[in-house]
């Protein structure tokens, strides 16, 4: 077991001073994901077209936005976590600081994006 | 590691050990992890920014996974059935994670069923998802 003291130890604090919660944020988004997933994968078994106007007339009703957008910031949280773990697992000089920083990037540029055209639509003219 | 004294003994690593299903599926669940994240997260937010754009862009993105009668092309079938397996597979393996993070099914053949069974959930899934698609 790491260093530090036994109390702190005890109350999560490693050398790393973050305890667990990496950890067990991953498994908490880990749960969100699974249900918004599940839920994504059943809306798509639901439409019965997917040309522009009903999946435009769809992603505009709220019951369709608000799961969209929290299924947006859970899996992206969750892979931001996922992919540090495999990152600082291959990783081991300054490129690890470099992957990490892009890392970030990558998701919350993303994330902007679909967070965006989410509300673009939902509050947009309907056709 | 700059650490490690070279006289210590190491380890064996991973080529010397019998190739079992618990393995498969923990080196899949990375694999699959990192290609949701990336193919995945990428094709999630072109749908999402292509629909927000209008009837044009919209047009432009399922045009390269579409014939024009509206059935999948060749990069529509490998795009989609490999996501959904993807996603299935790393849906049942990180299922199956929460599971053995309370301490449960390490006894070595629940451990093994348990590793199958991720795998048989992913290929039927998949199929039963396209083809109840394919069938509307
Ligand atoms: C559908 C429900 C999902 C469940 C139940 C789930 C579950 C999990 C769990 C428990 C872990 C931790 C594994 C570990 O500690 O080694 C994990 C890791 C990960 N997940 Fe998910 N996940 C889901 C969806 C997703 C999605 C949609 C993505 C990407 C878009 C994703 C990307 C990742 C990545 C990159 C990792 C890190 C892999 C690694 O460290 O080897 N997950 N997942
Ligand atoms: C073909 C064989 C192997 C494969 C495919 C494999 C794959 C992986 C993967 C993907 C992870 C990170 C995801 C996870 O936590 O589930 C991991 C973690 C790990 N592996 Fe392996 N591994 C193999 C063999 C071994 C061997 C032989 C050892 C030790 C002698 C080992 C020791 C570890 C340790 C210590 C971790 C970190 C666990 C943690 O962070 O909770 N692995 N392995």
């Amino acid at each position: 077991m790491g260093t530090g003291t036994s109390l702190g130890r005890v109350r999560g604090l490693g050398s790393a001073k973050e305890g667990t919660h990496h950890w067990w944020r991953q498994r908490i988004t880990a749960g969100s994901s699974l249900f918004l997933m599940l839920w994504l994968v059943a809306s798509i078994l639901n439409r019965s077209s997917f040309d522009y106007v009903s999946l435009h007339g769809w992603l505009q009703s709220a019951w369709v936005a608000i799961p969209m957008a929290l299924l947006v910031l859970s899996v992206f949280y969750h892979f931001r976590l996922g992919l540090q773990v495999v990152i600082e697992d291959y990783q081991h000089d300054e490129t690890r600081i470099v992957a990490l920083v892009l890392l970030n990037f990558f998701t919350v540029g993303l994330g902007a994006v679909a967070i965006f055209a989410i509300l673009k639509i939902a509050f947009g003219a309907s056709h | 590691m700059a650490s490690r004294t070279p006289a210590r003994p190491i380890s064996p690593h991973i080529q010397v050990y019998k190739w079992g299903p618990h393995m498969l599926v923990s080196i899949l669940h990375r694999a699959t992890g990192g290609v949701l994240s990336t193919v995945g997260s990428v094709l999630l937010v072109w749908f999402l920014a292509a629909l927000a754009g209008g009837e044009g862009s919209y047009a432009t993105f399922r045009d390269v996974f579409t014939h024009d009668d509206g059935r999948l092309n060749v990069i529509g079938y490998v795009v989609g059935i490999g996501i959904t397996l993807a996603l299935f597979q790393h849906m049942a393996s990180g299922v199956r994670h929460l599971v053995l993070d309370t301490g449960a099914g390490f006894e070595l053949k629940r451990n093994k069923t348990g590793a199958l069974a991720t795998l048989l959930f992913s290929v039927v899934a998949t199929a039963a998802f396209w083809l109840y698609l394919g069938m509307k």
